[in-house]
């Protein structure tokens, strides 16, 4: 491995640096991974910015006119101009809030005149939570019955499971909530609250009831894509050499699925549920709003609705973020369970 | 490759294939409808869609004009009911969705039809191109598709060309990965070489050689972005942000009504059972076509059905 790295950077000249660089990346496949990875996902998030500066502020028309609408006076005008330094070019617009969001001031809301990230700060706990529950509960459940659905291939389950799958996909994220709530709060039964606003200061956890329907309502939205590639990919490993090997060994039908078969079909699985957890990221805005959930996704409809310029940015460069390093994420815990793709490398 | 092609041959060739694949769309679709899943899938469709065209000549009631009273119980003069302002329900659900149905069907042809082209570029001219626009593809990427359609309408307002607009955009980087990832191995296969050799302009190769062999893979995409059109449309309404009221919409129905659900709740159930039955049918036509062009059973194709990615940055 070392003489191959020599080898291969002798044509680059004698650069000790790189030289070493390359065998330390050969080494540790996995960290060099994460750091070209991160830096390439930080050059991403930059031109991410520039995408959402050009369509909050660089809009043909005077934004400012955008954000006061039929409440513009002159002063309002010059005030609102100078809050959001309008009357500089867009080059130095971009560069004085670049600077401001790298030393970790994100501006102050147009709504309430609080700094954006004093604002948000809660609310990102809230929706982590919502996020982090229903991706866990989403892919224990899908997990399980892909499990289930591919040991009885072709049988009534595995037929009712994919069908239902297939009819959840197709579902908007409001039409679920709104069964949901038809169902369990306000028209048949009425065992969990309509709505989930949690009063400022307080932890999502101190209302387990609140947080049922969101959480489910997303849970379930991500749970058939989950439960699709689970019963794909465990089919595919039963299918394969080293299971009818251990089969022909005698070895437990039970022991099979569990400690070769399963393993073997984690990685795609994994995939597939870091997909969902960037799905996610969109997914809450809706069903926020639904159940009045103060996180940062019925932030967003609100800061949009008042043309909050400042937390439009921050929110949608949050949520950009937060794709670009769970995709990094996602690819680091795939590797690290394959152990084929460990030893190509 | 000798190095003295056969014109001639390879003109025959051509001409055989293409005229083959001219056809081949008409037998993936008409293979998709008589599987028991695709009929399913284009009745439902169907029914919905019918609704949308019919339903507006067929109105009883004025759309924005007060009947009943606000959430009244449904009566012979409205049959579903009375809604928030107390306007017609079954009027509103009639004259709500034609819009969803257009507004969605033009982004989803904005949006595949640009991905389409930028993912053939991309494997056709590889190297630099292919470069540029895959890494223009992963910052559009990281927007969640309706968290782009906010951003866009944000500042401008909802406008219908707005929201097609926004819409057709944040398709178009994931029909792209997808193009590009099937056109790669396309574009290595002997009949394109052979074109290639008789200096025809990769304009032309790119529109009637590499395109004719991924119709199939188009004709999912465009199915599965109908589908996610209607979801964002219908959810950007469901917000207060999509096309602006008076006029109906069945998702913009299903928020101002859900405060009535208790007295009047057909005022909901009904607007959000004609998007689920549509977005249902749609989605599974879809699934139709891709078992009948495809053949979906391993993993790898799941995953493009499930959510138009295929797994290319795994290697």
């Amino acid at each position: 491995m070392t003489t191959a790295a020599q080898q291969q950077s002798a044509g680059s000249g004698p650069d000790g640096a790189r030289r070493s660089v390359r065998a330390w990346s050969l080494r540790h496949p996995v960290a060099s991974m994460v750091v070209v990875r991160t830096l390439l996902g930080v050059l991403t998030l930059f031109a991410v910015s520039i995408v959402i500066f050009a369509a909050t502020q660089a809009l043909p028309g005077n934004a400012a006119y955008a954000v006061l609408g039929h409440s513009a006076t002159p002063q309002r005008l010059q005030a609102l101009e100078a809050q959001l330094h309008l009357n500089r070019s867009l080059p130095s617009q971009y560069g004085i809030w670049m600077s401001g969001v790298l030393k970790g001031n994100f501006g102050t809301s147009l709504a309430n005149g609080q700094p954006v990230s004093s604002l948000i700060g809660p609310r990102l706990v809230n929706s982590a939570v919502l996020v982090i529950g229903a991706g866990l509960i989403g892919s224990l459940f899908a997990g399980g019955l892909g499990l289930i659905a591919a040991t009885r291939r072709d049988k009534l389950f595995d037929h009712i499971a994919s069908v239902v799958a297939l009819t959840i996909t197709a579902l908007p994220e409001f039409v679920v909530a709104i069964a949901l709530v038809i169902v369990f709060a306000v028209n048949t039964l009425h065992v969990l609250p309509a709505v989930s606003s949690i009063p400022q200061g307080t932890s999502p956890l101190s209302d387990l009831n609140a947080l049922v329907l969101p959480i489910a309502t997303l849970a379930l939205v991500i749970a058939p894509y989950i439960f699709r590639m689970a019963r794909g990919a465990i089919i595919e490993a039963l299918a394969s050499d080293y299971v009818e090997m251990a089969e022909l060994k005698g070895i437990s039908r039970k022991r099979v699925l569990l400690i070769h078969a399963l393993p073997n079909s984690l990685p795609p699985v994994i995939q597939v549920i870091g997909l969902n957890l960037l799905y996610l990221a969109g997914g809450i805005v809706v069903v926020e709003y639904v159940f009045n959930y103060p996180g940062i996704g019925a932030a967003l409809v609100d800061a949009v609705s008042n043309r909050d310029i400042p937390t439009i940015q921050f929110l949608v460069l949050i949520m950009a973020a937060f794709y670009v390093f769970v995709n990094i994420g996602t690819d680091v815990v795939t590797l690290l369970a394959s152990p084929r793709r460990r030893a190509a490398r | 490759m000798s190095s003295q092609p056969d014109i001639g041959a390879i003109t025959a060739l051509r001409k055989s294939r293409t005229l083959g694949s001219r056809r081949e769309w008409l037998v993936i679709l008409n293979r998709a409808a008589r599987s028991r899943r695709g009929a399913i899938g284009l009745m439902l469709t169907g029914l919905v869609v019918l609704l949308a065209i019919v339903g507006p000549v067929t109105a009883p009631h004025s759309d924005v004009g007060p009947v009943t009273a606000a959430f009244a119980t449904p009566s012979s003069a409205a049959p579903l009911g009375g809604d928030v302002l107390g306007r017609d329900v079954l009027t509103r659900v009639l004259t709500g969705g034609w819009e969803l149905l257009t507004i969605a069907a033009a982004a989803t042809a904005l949006g595949v039809s640009a991905g389409v082209a930028l993912g053939i570029a991309a494997a056709y001219y590889r190297r630099w191109a292919d470069g540029i626009i895959m890494r223009i593809v992963d910052v559009f990427l990281a927007f969640p598709q309706l968290v782009f359609a906010l951003l866009l309408v944000s500042i401008l307002g909802p406008k219908s060309w707005l929201i097609i607009v926004a819409v057709g955009i944040s398709h178009t980087p994931q029909v792209a990965r997808v193009l590009r990832s099937v056109a790669l191995d396309v574009c290595e296969r002997d009949y394109v070489k052979a074109v290639e050799l008789m200096d025809t302009p990769s304009r032309k190769v790119m529109a009637g050689e590499i395109l004719p062999n991924l119709l199939s893979v188009v004709m999912v995409e465009l199915g599965l972005r109908f589908t996610y059109s209607i979801l964002i449309i219908a959810g950007l309404s469901f917000l207060g942000l999509g096309v602006q009221p008076p006029a109906a919409n069945w998702g913009l129905m299903i928020n101002e009504n859900r405060i009535g659900l208790v007295v009047n709740p057909w005022a909901v159930i009904v607007p959000a059972g004609l998007i689920a039955v549509l977005t249902i049918g749609l989605n599974t036509f879809t699934d139709a076509i891709a078992r009948a062009s495809l053949g979906v059973d391993r993993p790898a194709e799941e995953m493009v059905m499930a959510t138009g990615i295929i797994l290319d940055r795994s290697a």
